[in-house]
């Protein structure tokens, strides 16, 4: 076992434009290397997309990024408190739509404040609302609110579209769009959908054995033509 | 007549909700009237002479009993009196069993210490413990308290240690992300999120406070509803006997109303205890 590097986390400035910035990352599981010497730069309002398949470390690398997981070793400077959106929508079910997107603030955020963040994502006027009476889209909906409400730097998403319809998974992606186009945080999406990564994305990531393996730029290339590079990328071949 | 059957429509629309509307009612008339006819039918051979009067005397007489005795005010101190030690003894038990298992939800050192121990006694039947009861604090108040005391102990503790152990840890990890303090993660996910186990306990502990109540209440008692039983038995007073028995049971259904309306107010949330949800 080899000695751990001097790890750190620090807090971004509010003056920088950098929204989040790894230096030689490594997260091991007993012997197991998750991710190995990752660098990654993400610039505020730039949208990220990180692909790979399961396993590969890309769950392992936004956790450690929301400080939720430790690394090993390298360097994180990230905003203090990043916004995150989890797969499930994680509402509590016992607690009125405001005060889920308000949750933990609901003093300095108030009512009114947490209703303008629910009209924002389209649900304007359900703040009594309780979360059982909301479609999938919808209770994602009030998680991306309860994620922007604070206005973060940066804006973490763990495949949050996996588990709804083609449809509406469609919709929200045009939602995230308007969204991150407003309030310019630094986003990092990940996903197993390259179609929702070429939608999305001003940069595409494919990681790879704890590693970026390859990084593109959709506007670089002809709409269609990257869809078999990066399916090629994560091992699915077309014709 | 001509219009009813002109078109399918109007067949439809005149008949078919009333039949419904009217069959409900139907089977909620039918649900009162049985206990009804039983209880008109035990007056009527109880008149006639088919049932003695001591084994089970008419209703009509108990209702005058309990009138004559609510009119002395002698049954509302019985009453009060049971009701006191019930309460005295729920309060005591509930506090410690949910202090308890508050802390031993929350933390696996506190599990290490307490859980197996408590799981032990827990193990006792507690009217298995009336001998040693009758020892330790004699016939007096104080035995009849603990006891229904231990009685509501074990049954909030539990469902208060499993409540919170069943709260979904994605949840906790969403307190992080926001940045919540402890304060606010107890009130805010813990509290909320075990409150329906919490109630569940309730309900059995009430259930299991009246059983230690009854119990405790034929020892040696000179004040309570269980007094006015014994009282009555000495005396071969069967309608005294029969309203207690009686008595009981209201106290019951009104203690269960009770737990309902907590749960109304405190899980309206929650489908299943959303108006009309639960019967």
């Amino acid at each position: 076992m080899t000695q751990s590097q001097v790890l750190s986390r620090e807090r971004v400035g509010a003056s920088s434009s950098m929204a989040v910035s790894v230096r030689g990352l490594q997260r091991r599981y007993g012997s197991r290397v998750v991710i190995d010497a990752l660098d990654l730069d993400i610039r505020k309002g730039e949208f990220v997309a990180l692909l790979g398949e399961s396993g590969c470390g890309k769950t392992t690398l936004l956790r450690a990024l929301a400080a939720l997981d430790r690394p090993d070793a390298g360097t994180i400077r990230a905003p203090a408190r990043p916004s995150v959106v989890f797969q499930e929508p994680r509402l509590l079910p016992w607690a009125p739509l405001w005060q889920n997107v308000a949750l933990g603030h609901e003093n300095t955020i108030g009512r009114d404040g947490a209703a303008r963040a629910l009209a924002e994502v389209g649900l304007a006027g359900r703040e009594d609302d309780w979360p059982r009476n909301l479609s999938g889209g919808q209770a994602q909906r009030v998680a991306l609110a309860r994620a922007l409400i604070h206005d973060p730097a940066l804006l973490l998403l763990d495949e949050p579209f996996a588990a709804l319809d083609a449809l509406t998974r469609i919709r929200m992606h045009g939602l995230v769009k308007e969204l991150v186009a407003l309030h310019q945080p630094g986003v990092l999406i990940v996903t197993h959908d390259v179609d929702e990564a070429l939608t999305l994305a001003d940069r595409i990531l494919v990681m790879r054995a704890g590693r970026i393996a390859a990084a593109f730029q959709p506007k670089d290339h002809a709409p269609l033509a990257l869809r078999p590079i990066l399916l090629a990328e994560l091992g699915v071949r077309t014709h | 007549m001509a219009d009813l059957t002109s078109t399918r429509n109007s067949y439809v629309t005149s008949h078919a909700p009333r039949a419904g509307i009217s069959r409900v009612v139907l089977y909620r008339w039918l649900s009162w009237a049985i206990p009804a006819i039983v209880v008109q039918s035990w007056e009527a051979a109880s008149r006639i002479g088919l049932i003695a009067p001591q084994v089970l005397p008419a209703p009509s007489s108990v209702f005058d009993t309990a009138v004559n005795l609510g009119r002395n005010g002698e049954l509302f101190v019985h009453l009060g009196v049971s009701l006191v030690r019930a309460a005295a003894g729920f309060v005591i038990g509930g506090t410690i069993g949910l202090a308890l298992g508050v802390v031993v939800g929350f933390s696996p050192f506190a599990q290490a210490l307490f859980d197996r121990s408590i799981q032990m006694v827990r193990a006792i039947p507690f009217l298995a413990m009336l001998p040693l009861v009758i020892v330790w604090f004699g016939v007096g108040e104080v035995a009849k308290i603990f006891l229904v005391a231990l009685a509501v102990l074990f049954p909030i503790y539990i469902n208060t240690m499993l409540g919170i152990r069943q709260i979904d840890p994605k949840l906790m990890e969403l307190a992080r992300v926001i940045g919540m303090d402890r304060i606010a993660v107890v009130r805010r996910i813990i509290l909320p999120g075990a409150m329906p186990s919490i109630l569940t306990g309730v309900r059995y502990a009430l259930a299991h406070a009246w059983l230690a109540l009854v119990i405790a209440e034929t020892l040696a008692t000179t004040k309570g509803i269980g007094f006015l039983a014994m009282d009555a038995r000495e005396f071969l007073n069967t309608n005294v006997i029969l309203l207690t028995v009686i008595i009981y049971a209201i106290i019951g259904v009104v203690a269960d109303a009770l737990v309902r309306l907590l749960e109304a107010r405190y899980l309206s949330w929650h489908a299943n205890y959303a108006k009309g949800a639960r019967k």
